[in-house]
């Protein structure tokens, strides 16, 4: 509370200064999760390539030009990287209005973390930009800095603009085209106060729960799940000492803007600002890195295209039709295609009849002949040889594909992965040359973990490989990493297994499109689950109905009466299995645990077991032979 | 017009009135600036070219003065039926006593107590143009007058309550949900099926059900039978539909005829777009899914539509469902709304009949009514009141903010200020009321 004290006495001092202080922004050049493992192991996320360039350039690029004078660019996981990158990048040296300081820390395990330590920097004097490092976005600040400024004058305790955008998610996955789940906000459609947010919403959770308070003050408010937070947050310097007086907050949203609106003792309040032509979106997982490559390829994000120089690009790339873009120096076979919406970098070598579609392919890469390549994001130095077939994976830097290698849709290969011949990657597998460190729950938060601190025993690529009776030619083995017993003789890398329960989960987050057949499941079970819903409905006490009772009641009958000829089902489907020659002790067992789960009698249970017996009777009067007493 | 039959609850001995009401005067027939509240809607349907009702009264001997009336005071101009149907039956109740009545596509559903210059044409109109299954008027608060610009904060309450929670979708038209104010008691539940269909869903608190609804005739007939312990169409009936509206439980049964099926399967057809059209951003797929979903008649998704029609702000709409409703309605029936009571004002904004007598400087303000046969002594004052017919009004009498009934005697000197006095008291020299609310005589019956 002094240091709040302190930091008011400090912001009041001379309104006139605070007039003119420098439009600041606080860039996270960490995610503070694990989504784009493995290959965050080895390389900050804020430094991968998205369509040639690395995303804190666009963020960097996008902050400039919407006016901010200091960006304070805070790194944690593989800080050194970053630095380098930012000294070697022309942030650091251009002259103009526009400064990047890196803020280094290695402790911070979080977003909450990070804005503590540069509470305690004491570097942000009024209002400043907060986004993470993987933002896109081509929105112009001004209305939105507008409209917070003017809110502060008239109400000091709003302390937050969250920028958010239209965007619908599918009704059948319950999640956005960027991949990130539906978000329920409640937003009062006249001062755009952000009053309910609620991002992990319970899928099994039938009901949204308001409170009725939320209408004392307001008549009305608009309950929204479609639209899209794009974590463009402008704040008032309090975030910060919020932050640090709440020292268990840890993540922007589930504990500081949630913690905001519950509590209604300080009156902190949280607005919005809604976009509509403009973009923003944040890269949070494989299939948001996958649809923002779309976009950049097609120029939603303007002027953040590739042959747009906005930053240090030097590669010049030209765009032809069909939003083809190609660097200067590509060396590109007569028979080669290369199809609508792709990219390929300078210095790469596209061998005969390749095909290339909706793809971007980065710098210095060799591509041989008859190879295929669909929806997928191979970046820099990848050799990629004959009769090869990739869709919707990603490669990463320095990937030997062998030939006749075949990467199903959602493959994720790592660092200088090597893969032997004619091998099958298996869909949404992820490799690395770093093996899957074994637990993961503390470090959780981390985008890099000790790679020593514990294996998991992994599939090598050679086993799979020997598993799908494939004869490895044999190939010289990577002296480099000849120590790891598990290196393949054809291929460098491990698999690593998905996380337990993750399986299926990982198609929700990958490059690959949703497989049909997954829409399909949701489709079914979308109309069994709303069956199941008005059943709860029934069973719940909704509001405003008061006969209720009586009413479910009349339900629950229709609900025994199913229950008993599912029980008559069962049971004569159990005895059939007598005839069919299953040991009768056992069926005796089974018969008397279905009594069990469904609550029934003997008397019930002695009943459909008569009629069964009767009706296999009838059905084979001739065949039978066996004792029926002794089953009752 | 349109193939809509017209129901009008008009409720019968209320309790929640007592002791306004009286067998000798049923709800429908409190007088609202000297006339039925009845005749309020009759007249409003009747502007709509609504002429063929059926109008419900609970109780025989209701139903016969309600009857009574009715065909002496309409005689030629519309056609009523009049139903008895026993007391406490509920809405629902009163509506499945004379179900085996209604055979139009539509019916509308109005309650009896409703003092409104709202077209009931529009909400049959809404209820036409989205081939919905329930169409209910919702209000935005009632014009409050000056005695509700003083009240307390307790009273501030009672109002409160009568507004219902509503959600509805962004063009404001389709009603997603309705719970009453009053029963929520601290969390607003929200189904969220039906935000995910939408995407947006509105919730407004300040909007009252006016308890006028259109219902597809089947519908209702199906929901009725179905659902026998329904009480209420309010509390009941239409949060049932609402609830159920991206799965329909009503069309599914078969216990209709085909007609129906496949005018329930036309109206979930159009929902279905309606929901596409909301998606805009969207797996690809999606559409090539609904294409392949098993649509067969059994397990298709069977939806319907609930719509809202809500009131413009400048309209009036009220319920005579409380005494404090009751002294409003008097009140701005010859003042705010003054359109609604078809008498034409004098140019000091009243009206005074022909008839009336007034004394030697007796004064009779606006927003006042002095109906036929009435007479007031000298030094009289009369401010925003009501008098009816047959009154003996003494000397230096005051009136203010008041109804007072017919054949009431105010002897002089009486001071009555917010209050309501029934028909037939008697109030002897200095008697001094003060927001009495009400005065009620014996009936001579009852003695």
């Amino acid at each position: 509370m002094a240091q709040k004290k302190g930091h008011r006495s400090l912001s009041s001092d001379d309104p006139e200064e605070l007039a003119r202080v420098p439009l600041q922004a606080v860039l996270l050049a960490d995610s503070f999760a694990t989504k784009f493992r493995p290959i965050t192991l080895e390389r900050p996320k804020v430094l991968l390539p998205l369509v040639n360039a690395p995303m804190i350039d666009y963020t960097l690029a996008w902050l400039e030009s919407v006016g901010v004078e200091e960006a304070f660019v805070f790194c944690c996981a593989h800080s050194q990287q970053v630095k380098d990158y930012l000294n070697k990048s022309q942030w650091m040296k251009q002259p103009g209005t526009f400064t990047v300081q890196p803020i280094e820390s290695h402790d911070s395990i979080s977003a909450g973390d990070a804005l503590r330590v540069i509470y305690n920097l004491g570097v942000i004097c009024g209002d400043f930009v907060l986004v993470s490092g993987d933002t896109i976005s081509n929105m112009s600040l001004k209305e939105a800095l507008q409209e917070h400024k003017e809110r502060r004058k008239k109400d000091p305790l709003a302390v937050m603009t969250m920028v958010i955008k239209h965007s619908k998610p599918s009704s059948l996955t319950h999640q956005t085209r960027l991949g990130n789940d539906e978000i329920l906000m409640a937003i009062d459609p006249d001062t755009k106060e952000l009053l309910y947010y609620e991002d992990k919403t319970d899928q099994s959770q039938r009901f949204i729960t308001l409170d009725k308070m939320l209408l004392a003050s307001t008549p009305t408010l608009h309950l929204h799940n479609d639209k899209q937070d794009c974590y463009i947050d402008i704040c008032s310097p309090e975030v910060l000492s919020l932050f640090t007086d709440n020292f268990d907050y840890q993540h922007l949203r589930r504990h500081f803007v949630k913690g905001l609106l519950v509590d209604d003792l300080m009156g902190y309040k949280i607005f919005t600002h809604e976009i509509h032509s403009s973009y923003a979106a944040r890269i949070d997982n494989f299939r948001s890195y996958d649809t923002i490559s779309k976009d950049i390829i097609q120029r939603w994000t303007y002027p953040m295209v590739p042959d747009v120089q906005y930053f240090g690009n030097c590669s010049q790339m030209k765009l032809d039709r069909l939003g083809i873009y190609k660097a200067p120096e590509v060396d590109q076979s007569r028979t080669a295609q290369i199809r609508a919406f792709s990219l390929i970098g300078n210095g790469t070598a596209i061998g005969d009849h390749s095909v290339i579609s909706n793809s971007v392919i980065g710098q210095s890469c060799t591509i041989g002949r008859n190879v295929s390549i669909q929806g997928s994001y191979i970046w820099d130095n990848v050799i990629i040889e004959d009769d090869c077939k990739l869709s919707h994976a990603l490669v990463c830097d320095g990937v030997h594909l062998r030939a006749g290698v075949v990467l199903e849709p959602g493959v994720i290969l790592s660092f200088k992965v090597e893969v032997g011949q004619k091998i099958v990657i298996p869909a949404y597998s992820k490799v690395s040359l770093l093996p899957q460190p074994s637990k993961q729950d503390s470090d959780e938060e981390l985008e890099y973990a000790d790679a020593n601190s514990g294996v998991v025993e992994s599939p090598s690529i050679t086993s799979i490989a020997n598993t799908r009776n494939v004869d490895p030619v044999p190939d010289s083995p990577d002296a480099e990493h000849s120590d790891t017993s598990e290196v393949g003789i054809s291929g460098v890398g491990y698999i690593w297994s998905t996380t337990e329960g993750g399986h299926e989960e990982e198609w929700r987050h990958s490059i690959a499109p949703i497989p049909a057949e997954k829409l399909m499941e949701f489709c079914l079970s979308a109309h069994t689950d709303l069956g199941v819903s008005n059943q709860d409905v029934n069973s719940l006490p909704a509001s405003g109905e008061l006969q209720l009772d009586s009413e479910s009641t009349g339900f629950d009958d229709g609900e025994d009466y199913k229950d008993s000829a599912d029980f008559e089902k069962e049971v004569e489907a159990t005895f059939q299995r007598v005839l069919a020659g299953v040991n009768p002790e056992n069926v005796i067992l089974e018969i008397n645990s279905l009594r069990l789960s469904y609550d029934m009698s003997h008397a019930d249970c002695a009943g459909s077991l008569f009629y069964s017996i009767m009706k296999s009777a009838l059905s084979a009067p001739f065949s039978s032979n066996l004792s029926f007493g002794n089953l009752i | 017009m349109m193939d809509f039959q017209v129901v009008v609850l008009a409720g019968g001995t209320a309790k929640k009135l007592a002791p306004l009401v009286s067998k000798e005067v049923p709800k429908a027939l409190l007088p609202v600036a000297n006339r039925p509240v009845l005749s309020y809607v009759l007249e409003l349907l009747e502007s709509s070219n609504l002429k063929d009702l059926i109008v419900v009264v609970e109780g025989e001997d209701a139903a016969l003065r309600v009857g009574g009336w009715i065909s002496g005071a309409y005689v030629d101009r519309l056609h009523v039926e009049v139903a008895a149907v026993p007391e406490d039956v509920g809405t629902a109740g009163a509506l499945r006593a004379v179900a085996h009545h209604l055979t139009a596509n539509d019916v509308l559903i109005v309650s009896g107590d409703l003092v409104s210059d709202v077209p009931p044409g529009a909400v049959a109109a809404t209820h036409r143009r989205h081939g919905a299954v329930v169409t209910t008027l919702l209000c935005y608060a009632p014009v409050s007058g000056p005695s509700d610009t003083g009240s307390s904060a307790g009273k501030d309450k009672v109002k409160k309550s009568r507004y219902n929670i509503v959600g509805l979708d962004p063009t404001r038209q389709l009603l997603l949900h309705i719970a009453a104010g009053a029963e929520v008691e601290k969390d607003i539940r929200v189904q969220k099926n039906i935000l995910r269909a939408v995407g947006q869903l509105e919730i407004r608190a300040d909007l009252m059900d006016a308890h006028m609804y259109a219902f597809k005739r089947t519908v209702l007939q199906d929901v009725l039978d179905q659902k026998d312990t329904f009480h209420s169409i309010r509390q009941d009936v239409l949060p049932y539909l609402v609830r159920t509206q991206l799965r329909s439980e009503i069309s599914a049964n078969g216990l209709h005829k085909v007609e129906d099926n496949a005018n329930g399967r036309v109206s979930s057809q159009n929902y279905v777009t309606w929901m596409s059209q909301h998606r805009e951003i969207a797996p690809s797929a999606y559409q090539e899914l609904l294409a392949l979903s098993p649509r067969s008649p059994e397990n298709a998704l069977r939806t319907h539509k609930c719509c809202a029609y809500i009131a413009s702000k400048s309209k009036y709409c009220a319920r005579l469902n409380s005494i404090q409703a009751f002294s409003d309605i008097n009140r701005d029936v010859v003042g705010e709304a003054s359109h609604l009571s078809g008498y034409s004002f004098s140019s000091q904004n009243n009206i005074i009949h022909p008839s009336a007598e007034l004394g030697s400087k007796t004064t009779v303000g606006p927003q006042c009514m002095l109906a036929e046969g009435s007479q007031m002594g000298d030094k009289c004052s009369v401010k925003r009141s009501i008098i009816g017919r047959h009154c003996r009004i003494g000397s230096n009498v005051k009136i203010v903010n008041s109804v007072v009934m017919n054949h009431v005697t105010i002897e002089d000197g009486c001071l009555v200020q917010g209050s309501v006095i029934c028909s037939n008291v008697h109030l002897q020299e200095r008697v001094v009321l003060k927001d009495c609310q009400m005065v009620c005589a014996l009936w001579p019956d009852s003695v």
